[in-house]
């Protein structure tokens, strides 16, 4: 029998949510109110909050001081662009695994997975000479498929279970229909995926806009992303903690912005396959 | 035009051999149900014809050209599934549209054919509905309407109703055997239901591991079965195999009588108890278990009113009396 929820145990249940979302959420909102205050105010021990010194100066500095358009676009460019190259190549790769498995497939998929497992590090100094020697080095290209080939497994992986979902005789009904692979993937499962391919599309987004170890050390300036933007103010003159936090601010907010709007696509596509 | 030749067709997936070759004319026109218990191969068979699995050797020749190797798309052959398969994003006119957008044809003429089939299949007012608003029979109609626009060479069904509920299914076998009687296109029909099958078919081609026990009419099947298979598969409810020196007095190893076959004498002949007494109205089905040759089915007449415990004599019909040897196949 279904146990009735009373209402006391729905107040503890939303104030333990809510405590933990708090928890989860407390460094950025520290950094978005450091954002505002005054480099005294914001070093002040013990912290302030309501006696702080209140202003918007540092963002004026922040946007002064820097190109902000041109990071922001390189961000927009590299997450958007390894997203979509990474859904060319993850689509066709994740159909074959889903739909013509060999006795490998699995192996394969492991295989990927694992290599997210390795230390970002351990392969720094091979990555760092590639792309110096071709030319990628602080260039969006050479971003756009470092981050691509690194999200490249998480792709796949989403894609697959989402496809792994959609009726195998669904495609046999396209394929006596007459429809060529190509249209089986562009009028069939492309459309029936779009809810699995939109929530990975933002997830890997999200990741690559997040990314800062590759896009630190890869980049110089041209091709530097608002990840390299924060790491500009934490530089030789030592700490501006309300500046820094002014371009943190800067920086996340737009991912916050599209995180916000698309959180119910997000939680679809992160449970999908967990509940038949 | 619709023939489809199988010759020696064989499929393994590994070490199994899941059909080891099979020899097999389909006439154009023909209303052929392949039936036989589940796993006897029969839908693998419909999907070797389809083209949905590649045959490992052999050859399917469709209207006088080898079409072995041939995609499914290419066949001119269209395929109702099980599942009815429609495609959940479109809608009713979208998916019975399908297959002629795939075929290249101008969107009026395509609109004209969907329209006709629609008005058929009686789906004219759910057009614009997806298949998620649709009942069961609605969306097996909606298959059905995808299949029948493309004027195939012949038509293929993997068990069609059996998602449906028992009241739907009467009215859908009814149908798609209409449907045949007037496009008169060769159909191929997949089930386990032998019902099924006798209602439907011109011909009944009867399956058990991967292997044809028979090919033929549903009346000479059910008339002249040509192994114990065949006579205890086709016939509802089952045919009763009797082994034995009743079946020794018959120069026969095993006899086979149908239950409808069996009258309720009031002396002579095998004496047994009534176990279970299913009164039906027009008919009474028992199961009686006799001292003479086991427990027996019987199909009486429904005025006939004995009940559990009640004893009674019962006499095989002479003339119907099946015989089979030692190997269980039908002696002269």
């Amino acid at each position: 029998m279904a146990r009735a929820v009373t209402t006391q145990r729905k107040l503890v249940y939303t104030i333990a949510a809510w405590s933990v979302a708090l928890l989860i959420f407390f460094p950025v909102l520290w950094t978005i109110l450091t954002s505002f205050k005054t480099e005294t105010s914001a070093v002040a021990n013990p912290p302030e909050l309501l006696s702080a010194d209140w202003t918007l100066e540092n963002y004026a500095e922040v946007w002064g001081r820097t190109d902000y358009p041109r990071f922001f676009l390189n961000s927009v460019i590299i997450s958007v662009g390894s997203t979509l190259l990474g859904l060319l190549i993850a689509i066709p790769a994740a159909w074959s695994m889903a739909f013509v498995p060999s006795n490998k497939t699995k192996d394969l998929l492991m295989w990927m997975l694992s290599t997210k497992m390795m230390p970002a590090a351990a392969v720094l100094i091979p990555m760092y000479l590639i792309f110096q020697r071709t030319g990628l080095f602080d260039t969006r290209t050479g971003l756009v498929l470092a981050l691509m080939l690194m999200n490249l497994p998480v792709i796949i992986w989403m894609l697959y279970t989402y496809f792994k979902e959609i009726p195998g005789e669904i495609l046999e009904a396209a394929r006596m229909d007459g429809a060529s692979l190509r249209d089986e993937v562009l009028y069939i499962l492309t459309p029936m995926a779009i809810p699995g391919i939109a929530s990975t599309m933002l997830l890997n987004i999200i990741l690559a806009w997040n990314e800062a170890f590759w896009t630190i050390t890869l980049t110089t300036t041209k091709a530097a992303p608002l990840s390299a933007f924060i790491a500009s103010f934490s530089a030789p003159q030592g700490l501006f903690y309300a500046k820094l936090s002014a371009a943190s601010t800067m920086a996340i907010a737009p991912i916050l912005i599209l995180g916000w709007f698309s959180q119910k696509q997000l939680v679809r596509g992160l449970t999908f396959g967990a509940v038949k | 035009m619709g023939k489809i030749v199988l010759n020696s067709v064989r499929k393994s997936f590994g070490e199994v051999d899941v059909i080891p070759g099979v020899d097999l004319t389909i006439e154009n026109g023909e209303f052929v149900v392949f039936v036989g218990p589940s796993g006897c191969g029969k839908s693998t068979l419909l999907r070797l014809i389809a083209g949905l699995e590649d045959t490992t050797s052999g050859a399917i020749v469709i209207d006088g050209s080898d079409a072995t190797a041939l995609p499914p798309a290419k066949r001119g052959l269209a395929m109702v599934f099980q599942s009815y398969a429609l495609y959940p994003h479109m809608t009713v006119r979208k998916n019975i549209m399908f297959p002629l957008k795939m075929a290249g044809m101008d969107l009026a003429e395509a609109t004209k054919r969907a329209d006709a089939a629609a008005s058929v299949l009686n789906l004219t007012n759910y057009m614009e509905r997806k298949p998620g608003q649709l009942s069961g029979g609605q969306r097996q109609r909606v298959a059905i309407g995808r299949a029948i626009v493309r004027e195939p060479a012949a038509f293929l069904f993997d068990e069609p109703l059996s998602n449906l509920d028992a009241a739907l299914r009467v009215n859908m076998r009814q149908e798609i055997t209409e449907l045949h009687q007037s496009l008169k296109t060769t159909m191929i029909y997949v089930t386990h239901d032998q019902v099924e099958a006798m209602t439907m078919a011109d011909k009944i081609v009867v399956l058990n591991a991967g292997r044809i026990e028979q090919v033929g009419s549903p009346m000479e099947l059910y008339n002249h079965p040509k192994n114990t298979f065949v006579a205890g598969f086709i016939g509802s409810p089952k045919m009763n195999l009797i082994e034995g020196p009743e079946a020794a007095k018959h120069g026969a190893t095993t006899i086979g009588i149908r239950p409808e076959h069996l009258e309720v004498v009031s002396e002579g002949g095998w004496s047994g108890v009534v176990g279970l007494s299913e009164h039906l109205g027009s008919d009474t089905f028992l199961k009686v278990t006799t001292d003479a040759v086991g427990t027996i089915n019987v199909r009486a007449g429904g005025e006939v009113m004995l009940r559990h415990g009640d004893r009674v004599n019962l006499a095989p019909q002479a003339n119907k009396i099946h015989r089979f040897g030692a190997d269980g196949k039908a002696l002269a």
